[in-house]
């Protein structure tokens, strides 16, 4: 029998994702990103029926998951705030923003606070040099963060 | 003696016609087009350093010390992945060059443990040959900060740091000491074609990981220890090298398993086996092995094994161990007691695939010089005697046309009856390389194999067909390709007899032949019949890699017939890339066959009433030989049964477990009055038997072993025999004792012998072996060289013979107290009976054998995963554990018959092939019910074996 028992529920959905995207040219990321809105994650026994579907191997699909940064194998909080941690953005104050981040939510970058409400990421480089230091939250990017910006992004989710 | 030398390129070789000549450090040289200038130096007697290349998988680029100058180009490209050009003048050590790869190494080393002298790999670790050969002195980056080497640092444990990964049980993973080169990657992907590795997260985070992040056992790998030969540190060692420490000498010689016939280095540390390294100038196997070859030599040092000789009166008597001398005169005494007594027809013997060509030539020899009848055969009866008779009868000769490599010019393969991925893994490996280059396959089998479809190799069709009905399979694809006009009329006209070729296509044409009209019956659907068979017809060279699927039936020599049709009509036959491929079970089972293991026939497939070839072999002997058949196994079971059959020498097989219808194998066995069994263990047959002869193994004998692929290698030993004599040995001694006046003092002269009386070997010799590694039989004035490929201008037999090949449903059929049809094939970790592989830690993948079994036929009889169930034939029944799976179609189950305690063999019956009593393992009906234990038959066998195999105390001295 299969070695990984799993939810029906997300043998279905992954298995009906598969079947949608896999006719596409280089078909993985689109999947993987397909599984991780549905979960909000990319649940380890997705990785078996994803590497089935693509006649992949476990330790292909594992080794691409594990790749990129924005693919978790475990649930977020509800809100998820990166903050670029890459040279422009350090050079810009991006190193206080992070430390200010870090106690006012009293986690650590890749923590998720204790009410589940959000998760600190650190991210390389959002494109926005320009307007360093920058942040994204939940999927929305903003320039010229100062301690204010800050803690107006942090409200806006509850935090 | 030295380790054998052996030099890694860097790169694979190019095949490329076109040559380019370019300057490296001042030295000209010539190479084939799109060899890289990493090889091309290594081929100059330059060696660039390196890290990430290996001349077993592709140039990767990623450890940037192979870097070099070219004039009149910018930077400092990877000579891995830069390819030759003409005139181009590169220079691979500059002042530039010497300090990038300095400052390389020195960041390597910053995350490497300095442990050297107490590492595994020390004297054998490419890491620390090119920290020499670059010139590093110092690492001026500390140790202090991030590494992946210390389990804690001063700020408590070291998140990054990994245990050592112990789980399989040949070779361990310490990531600590990995450089993530990705070699082992790789190898797994190319080489192997499992894909069980990975380099998961990125950057400094790089680690390799079987799977997703599990121990290399709970991963996908099949232990092939591609990964552990391709690694360049201590990161994947074998256990034994661990152990024992580096060898010091190493000789070539080949596996004992499989007809693949792959090469070996045996890697010694005195008469110590430390490792067997694949050696990447064998030409069956290229560099490549399985987790039996390479790791499960265990046995010949097990506990088990039996040293000294033994008799007993009766076989329920204890085993008493005597002296060489006691245990052959008794056993001549006896043979000549009881062809007094019974006549001259009354003992025989069996020769054994597992040994080697000489001694398989002896013991046939003894037979037929010494017991003075033909009463000879071999375990091929039970495997691959319809191939001989099939081939013989299409093309002339029996056996395979192709060499191994020929599969990488294939662009069409069908796999009918063969499981190559388990039973045949190195060939496996080479197929599914092809096919992830863009060949097509066709699996014709009833139950889905792994090639049907596993990560990056998916059939073009997969018919699964009721068992037993391959004629009716193969002659459809004959009737599709013939009534739509896809034969290849060229080359049947100039290489078949064009009237017999007309006989055959009116015969396949009949609209009873169709996929429509046999669909009733295969169960294949006619659509994807149709399919197949215009693929095979019109796809390019098409080759056809066949196994005991196919030859174990009642129609076994019918359907190889078929399959000989089929090639013929598409003109695939003759040269590379095509070919009629019959996959040997056993490692010398070509070999023995060629030997004149049959009762009909003397060695090199000539019969016995052959006078002229009688002759040759009388005047060397000096005896007379006679110049009837003898008797076949089942006729000399049969003959024991009615008591005119009494004596048996049996050298490394075991009948009881490995012929059909135990039972009366037993029985045959038991009505015996002296049974010689000569092996390694105790096995199954021994307890039956009057006297054991300690049999020995293939690390401790000279000889040669010839592959499926007609190749000769040579086998050589490397420790003395544990038990005294190398097999040769010992039917030499038992021959002088019945009288024979043999003087053979080294294998080689058996060979000389064989080539002087044989003509498809009279070029062979030891020393043309060691000149030439190996060859492939004919080798004689005609084909020198030997020959890779056969029938090249023309069947050994003349015009090819097209052969009708009419469907007739084995009499062994389904009914409603046995619905479901079982078939048996093997597992990749076990070998055959077992009887090594059973002794050597490969039982962690394969601890018993199961019964493969639909969900559907499981729920219909209240059968769940892992219940214990019993297996019913009208033969007789056992018991084994369920395991439910898809891979077998409904109305189908499937079991190995590794192990002797599920005795599937309990199971069969004594239905054979009409030509060759080949017996019909293949196709059983039986039901399956729920149970709760071991059968009636299962406890009272191993209580039998129990009281059997004791073995009396030696007698001390008296004080």
């Amino acid at each position: 029998m299969d070695r990984h028992l799993v939810s029906s529920d997300l043998a279905t959905s992954v298995a009906e994702i598969v079947s949608d995207l896999k006719h596409l040219e280089g078909p993985l990321l689109p999947i993987l990103h397909a599984v991780q809105d549905a979960f909000g994650h990319i649940p380890n026994e997705a990785v078996p029926m994803i590497a089935t579907g693509l006649n992949l191997s476990r330790a292909e699909v594992h080794g691409v998951v594990t790749f990129y940064h924005d693919y978790r194998n475990h649930p977020a909080g509800r809100h998820v705030l990166k903050l670029c941690r890459a040279e422009a953005c350090q050079a810009m104050g991006g190193d206080r923003l992070g430390d200010r981040a870090k106690s006012r939510l009293g986690i650590d970058f890749h923590q998720t606070t204790a009410d589940g409400a959000i998760t600190l990421e650190p991210v390389f480089c959002l494109g926005l040099c320009s307007t360093a230091p920058a942040a994204m939250l939940d999927g929305a990017v903003h320039g010229r963060l100062d301690a204010h910006g800050l803690d107006t992004l942090l409200a806006e989710v509850g935090a | 003696m030295l380790l054998v030398p052996e030099t890694d390129f860097g790169t694979p070789a190019s095949h490329a016609e076109k040559l380019v000549t370019l300057t490296i450090d001042g030295r000209e040289i010539t190479v084939p087009e799109g060899t890289s200038i990493m090889r091309a130096s290594m081929e100059a007697g330059i060696q660039v350093p390196k890290l990430c290349a290996t001349d077993m998988v592709d140039a990767f680029g990623s450890c940037r010390l192979c870097l070099i100058e070219i004039d009149g180009r910018n930077g400092t490209p990877a000579s891995c992945t830069t390819p030759v050009a003409p005139g181009i003048v590169v220079h691979t050590q500059t002042a530039r060059l010497k300090d990038i790869r300095k400052g390389v190494m020195e960041l390597y080393i910053s995350d490497h443990p300095l442990d050297c002298l107490t590492c595994a790999a020390n004297g054998d670790c490419e890491l620390q040959d090119m920290a020499g050969a670059v010139g590093l002195r110092d690492v001026r980056y500390g140790y202090k900060g991030d590494n992946h080497v210390k389990a804690r640092d001063s700020e408590g444990t070291n998140a990054r740091w990994m245990p050592k990964d112990e789980s399989n049980p040949y070779f361990t993973y310490d990531p600590s000491k990995c450089i993530v080169c990705s070699r082992c990657v790789r190898a797994c992907e190319e080489v192997q074609g499992t894909f069980a590795l990975t380099i998961e997260g990125r950057g400094f985070d790089s680690r390799v990981s079987p799977g997703q992040h599990e121990d290399f056992l709970s991963s996908e790998c099949v232990s092939c220890g591609a990964c552990v030969q391709a690694c360049p540190t201590a990161t994947l060692t074998e256990k034994s090298v661990i152990s024992i420490g580096q060898p010091e000498h190493s000789v070539v010689t080949t596996c004992a398993y499989c007809g693949v016939g792959c090469s070996f280095k045996a890697e010694m540390r005195g008469e110590e086996l430390v490792r067997m390294v694949p050696w990447k100038d064998g030409q069956a196997n290229r560099g490549h092995s399985c987790v039996k070859g390479r790791f499960a030599y265990g046995y010949s040092t097990h506990k088990e094994r039996i040293l000294n000789p033994m008799i007993r009166e009766k076989v329920t008597d204890p085993w008493r161990e005597v002296s060489w001398d006691e245990a052959l005169a008794h056993t001549a005494a006896e043979f000549r007691r009881i062809q007094y007594q019974y006549g001259r027809e009354s003992i025989g013997g069996i020769t054994s695939s597992r040994c080697t060509n000489e001694e398989t030539y002896l013991v046939q020899k003894l037979i037929r010089a010494g017991f003075g009848n033909n009463n000879v055969d071999t375990c091929a009866r039970v495997c691959h005697s319809p191939t001989g008779y099939g081939l013989g009868q299409a093309f002339g000769t029996s056996a395979g046309t192709q060499n191994f490599d020929s599969v990488e010019k294939s662009d069409v393969v069908i796999v009918i009856g063969a499981n190559p991925t388990d039973g045949h893994p190195v060939f496996g490996s080479r197929l599914k390389k092809r096919l992830r280059q863009g060949a097509k396959l066709i699996v014709i089998d009833p139950r889905r194999i792994d090639l049907v479809r596993s990560p990056h190799v998916e059939a073009a069709y997969h018919l699964p067909l009721r068992p037993g009905t391959n004629v009716a399979v193969v002659t459809a694809l004959a009737h599709v390709i013939v009534t739509e006009g896809l034969f290849d009329e060229a080359f049947i006209r100039t290489r078949c007899d064009w009237s017999e070729f007309e006989d055959w296509a009116g015969f396949v044409s009949d609209e009873r032949h169709s996929p429509e009209a046999t669909e009733a019956l295969t169960g294949v659907p006619p659509e994807a019949l149709r399919g197949a068979a215009r693929l095979f017809a019109t796809g390019g060279n098409g080759s056809i890699y066949y196994g005991l699927g196919v030859t174990e039936h009642s129609q076994g020599s019918t359907t190889v017939m078929a399959i000989a049709n089929l090639a013929m009509a598409t003109g695939n036959i003759g040269r590379p890339g095509v070919g009629v491929n019959p996959l040997r079970g056993q490692n010398n089972v070509q070999g023995s066959c060629d030997m004149g293991s049959f009762p009909h026939e003397l060695p090199g497939y000539r019969h016995v009433s052959d006078d002229a070839t009688r002759d040759i072999f009388e005047k060397l002997w000096g005896v007379t030989l006679s110049d009837e058949p003898g008797l076949r196994i089942p006729n000399m079971l049969d003959a024991a049964v009615d008591g005119s059959f009494k004596g048996l020498y049996i050298q490394g097989e075991d009948i009881l477990q490995s012929d059909p219808d135990t039972k009366h194998v037993a029985a045959g066995l038991g009505a015996m009055e002296c049974v010689v069994v000569q092996d390694l263990f105790l096995n199954e047959t021994a307890n039956y038997a009057h006297v054991f002869l300690p049999g020995s193994t293939f690390l401790e004998k000279d000889g040669t072993f010839t592959n499926a692929e007609r190749r000769i290698n040579r086998v050589r030993k490397v420790m003395t025999p544990r038990n005294g004599f190398a097999d040769w040995e010992v039917t030499q001694n038992l021959a002088r004792a019945m009288g024979l006046p043999w003087t053979y003092t080294h294998p080689s002269q058996v060979m000389d012998e064989i080539a002087a009386t044989t003509p498809s070997f009279a070029k062979v010799s030891y020393a043309y072996l060691e000149e030439k590694g190996s060859v492939q039989w004919p080798c004689n004035e005609k084909a020198p060289e030997g020959s890779p490929i056969m029938h090249v201008d023309g069947f050994v037999r003349g015009k090819g013979k097209f052969i009708r090949t009419e469907y007739v449903a084995t009499d062994e059929k389904t009914g409603p107290r046995f619905p479901l049809l079982l078939t048996t094939g093997r597992i990749l970790s076990q070998y055959n009976v077992g009887a090594q592989t059973r002794r050597t830690e490969n039982v962690v993948w394969h601890e018993e054998d199961r019964l493969e079994i639909h969900p559907h036929d499981a729920e219909l009889r209240g059968i769940r995963d892992g219940d214990w169930v019993r297996l019913a034939s009208r033969s007789g029944d056992t018991t084994l554990r369920a395991l439910i799976t898809d891979r077998v179609a409904t109305g189908v189950v499937y079991t190995t018959f590794h192990h002797p305690t599920t005795q599937a063999n309990v199971i069969t019956t004594d239905f054979s092939d009409w030509a060759t009593n080949c017996p019909e393992y293949k196709v059983t009906a039986v039901q399956i019910s729920p149970s709760n234990g071991p059968s009636e038959w299962q406890t009272e066998y191993e209580d039998q074996a129990r009281q059997s195999r004791r073995i009396a105390a030696k007698l001390e001295a008296a004080e």
